[in-house]
């Protein structure tokens, strides 16, 4: 209901259970019998990092010029096996986006910017684009259930390869990519005919547990002859046993993805009601290397709705080694931008609002294969936007870590964060703000 | 011929060898004594050579194979010639589950039987199995053909794209959107060369062909109770 109703009816209530969007959904659901698909994250209100502050230095805490001294933000991944680990300039990665689901402008911007900072940009579902590898200087290949174009030349690219379980999104379901954005080229490299809907499995085809994914990775390490990093990605469920598990069956480095994470396509009921937020998946993970003796051995990713240099900053207090950025990026290149407003209204929609990513008809040239659309996206201009806002969000992160007297990121603690609200406090395992009290952790 | 015992030399450096013989190739052909059950046997090869090994082979033996022939003479654990891309791989045993999985071309050839799911996910290879295949078997298959000189267990191409499927035998059943097909003449001459290639002496005409309806290859919502 709008401000403008309720002057003209403030007598009307709205109810709370069945809202306009509730009921929207109700009759949209009985109009064409199927269930909502979109893009996009969780856009429910969820506990985040917001929800977080930083004690900043004072008396009892010392802390650091912040135009002046250094603050360390280079990270390493990949120390456990690989005789090549990572070494990346900012704690900030890229996560894993599909060519396909994204243009190849997209996918080549994305390394352009990725590269400009010194840090590594990922694959997705339906292999890897000459443009991307060429443009990124360091390149995660993601060997996801769906195999598509994954071959071993390709394997033997990669800067570091990471085994996608799941993603936050969506954790136990598998990718999306309907008829209209399997074009001649993704059809080729996914081997598809064109136009049908691609469903991505949600289970690997060759094992089917942890055991199992012991010997896949050692597969993956022979044929790579022990030379890159092996990640294991997981949405956020049950995150403690999962970091348990991957760590046994031989991950380099564990990447876990928060519900607030992005897709480009499923089913609306699956990206608002399943997994857990980023925040309280990061002390599960933390807490099962800690008590494995593998904290800083095997180096913890963290994403999922990850906005600024204090979300980053807060995450690395919890004892993430590094992060990724999705749908941060995107909006980065230019999704969403407010110049194509016009152009979102005619297909529905409106800037800051579209979500219909498997539609092909992103107005920013994105999220689309239409070669016309594409064209809009320069991906020099787009990854130099990329670029600075990685700076930024890095140069944040400093600005926080400094004012509570840390030389590296990878110093930030949980004793530096609080919580405002009991939910956060619980899920991050930090007190409650102007408190000593942690839900759940003693009285 | 180089031989290596697996007895005495560790699996990383038959690996490490055979990987390099894509750089410089100083021997063709290769013989493994002494496998007993060894995982990732031959996996990544990139050259034209001719492997041989004694033994039975564990998970994902000649795994993303390329250019390479490998004869195992024994049988072979789960995932056998996984996303192979060329060459060819011939199991004189049986083959445990996913055999040929996402195998995007080559062939493989298992003269015993097939566990569950062989040629999952198949994306271009050519499988032919003189005994039996297990449930699920090209499950998702996008292209290539797998060939059952034996029986087929539930659910035979369930969501098939274009796999090609023949069955000698009888199929428990069929997965969703697979169906039989007329057997044409060009299929006939496609299986009688498939059938010449893999060295397997079966009369093309006692198979039946199976294939994918493509009822699911767009969500209709009539088609939910497929799903």
């Amino acid at each position: 209901m709008s401000d403008k109703d309720l002057k003209v009816n403030p007598g009307l209530r709205e109810s709370a259970t069945f809202d306009a969007l509730t009921m929207q959904e109700i009759r949209r659901a009985a109009d064409t019998g199927i269930y909502d698909i979109r893009g996009f994250g969780a856009k429910r209100k969820l506990p985040h990092f917001d929800d977080l502050l930083f004690l900043g230095a004072s008396m009892s805490r010392y802390p650091l010029e912040g135009y002046r001294e250094k603050c360390n933000t280079q990270v390493t991944l990949g120390t456990r096996y690989a005789k090549k680990p990572i070494v990346i300039e900012t704690p900030v990665t890229i996560a894993g986006m599909s060519f396909g689901a994204l243009s190849a402008n997209a996918k080549e911007a994305l390394g352009r910017g990725a590269s400009e900072v010194g840090t590594t940009t990922t694959t997705g579902d339906g292999g890897m684009t000459p443009e991307e590898r060429g443009q990124s200087t360091k390149l995660v290949y993601q060997y996801l259930p769906s195999r598509y174009g994954m071959n071993p030349d390709d394997l033997r690219k990669a800067d570091a390869i990471e085994v996608v379980l799941g993603q936050g999104a969506k954790p136990g379901g598998g990718g999306m990519l309907l008829g209209q954005k399997i074009t001649d080229r993704v059809a080729k490299m996914r081997t598809l005919p064109m136009g049908v809907d691609q469903r991505s499995a949600c289970r690997h085809p060759d094992w089917t547990g942890p055991d199992d994914l012991a010997i896949k990775i050692l597969e993956l390490r022979e044929i790579t002859d022990w030379q890159v990093p092996i990640y294991i990605k997981v949405g956020a469920t049950r995150t403690y046993y999962d970091v348990k598990l991957a760590v046994k069956a031989g991950a380099d480095v564990i990447v876990v993805d928060g519900m607030q994470g992005g897709t480009a396509a499923t089913q609306e009921v699956f990206i608002e009601h399943v997994g857990i937020p980023t925040m309280a998946a990061i002390p599960q993970a933390v807490q099962a290397l800690q008590e494995m003796g593998m904290h800083r051995k095997v180096q913890l990713i963290v994403s999922g709705g990850i906005r600024n240099g204090a979300d980053v900053a807060k995450c690395m207090a919890l004892g993430a080694d590094a992060v990724a950025i999705g749908t941060a990026a995107l909006i980065a290149l230019g999704c969403n931008h407010p110049k194509w407003d016009e152009e979102f209204k005619k297909i529905g929609s409106a800037a800051g609002y579209y979500d219909d990513y498997h539609e092909g008809k992103d107005p920013a040239g994105i999220s689309t294969q239409d070669p016309e659309l594409m064209k809009r996206l320069d991906p020099a201009t787009a990854g130099h936007r990329l670029a600075n806002y990685l700076r930024v969000l890095t140069l944040e992160a400093q600005t926080l870590a400094r004012a509570c007297g840390k030389s590296d990121l990878r110093n930030l603690e949980p004793e530096d964060l609080v919580a405002l609200t009991v939910e956060s406090a619980a899920m991050a395992r930090v007190p409650l703000a102007g408190t000593s009290w942690i839900p759940g952790q003693g009285y | 011929m180089k031989t290596f015992d697996l007895a005495t030399t560790s699996l990383r450096d038959i690996n490490q060898a055979l990987h390099e013989q894509a750089v410089e190739c100083t021997e063709r052909e290769w013989k493994i004594t002494g496998a007993k059950g060894d995982h990732n046997l031959v996996c990544g090869l990139d050259q034209a050579l001719s492997v041989d090994i004694e033994g039975h082979a564990g998970y994902y033996c000649a795994g993303m194979n390329k250019k390479a022939h490998v004869v195992v003479h024994g049988n072979v654990g789960q995932g056998v010639a996984e996303n192979m891309m060329s060459g060819s791989v011939r199991v004189k045993g049986e083959a445990s589950q996913s055999a040929g999985a996402t195998a995007h071309g080559g062939m493989l050839v298992i003269e015993g039987n097939a566990g569950a799911r062989c040629g999952i996910s198949m994306k271009g290879v050519e499988i032919v199995v003189k005994g039996s295949v297990g449930h699920m078997s090209c499950f998702m298959g996008q292209a290539g053909a797998l060939v059952v000189c034996g029986d087929a267990g539930d659910a035979l191409g369930d969501s098939l794209y274009e796999t090609k499927i023949f069955v000698k035998g009888s199929v428990a059943s069929l997965g969703a959107d697979c169906i039989e097909k007329e057997m044409r003449q060009e299929h006939l001459d496609y299986l009688t060369d498939l059938l010449n290639r893999a060295g397997i002496d079966e009369d093309p005409a006692s198979f039946k062909r199976y294939g994918s309806a493509r009822q699911l290859y767009n969500f209709k919502v009539d088609n939910v109770s497929a799903y």
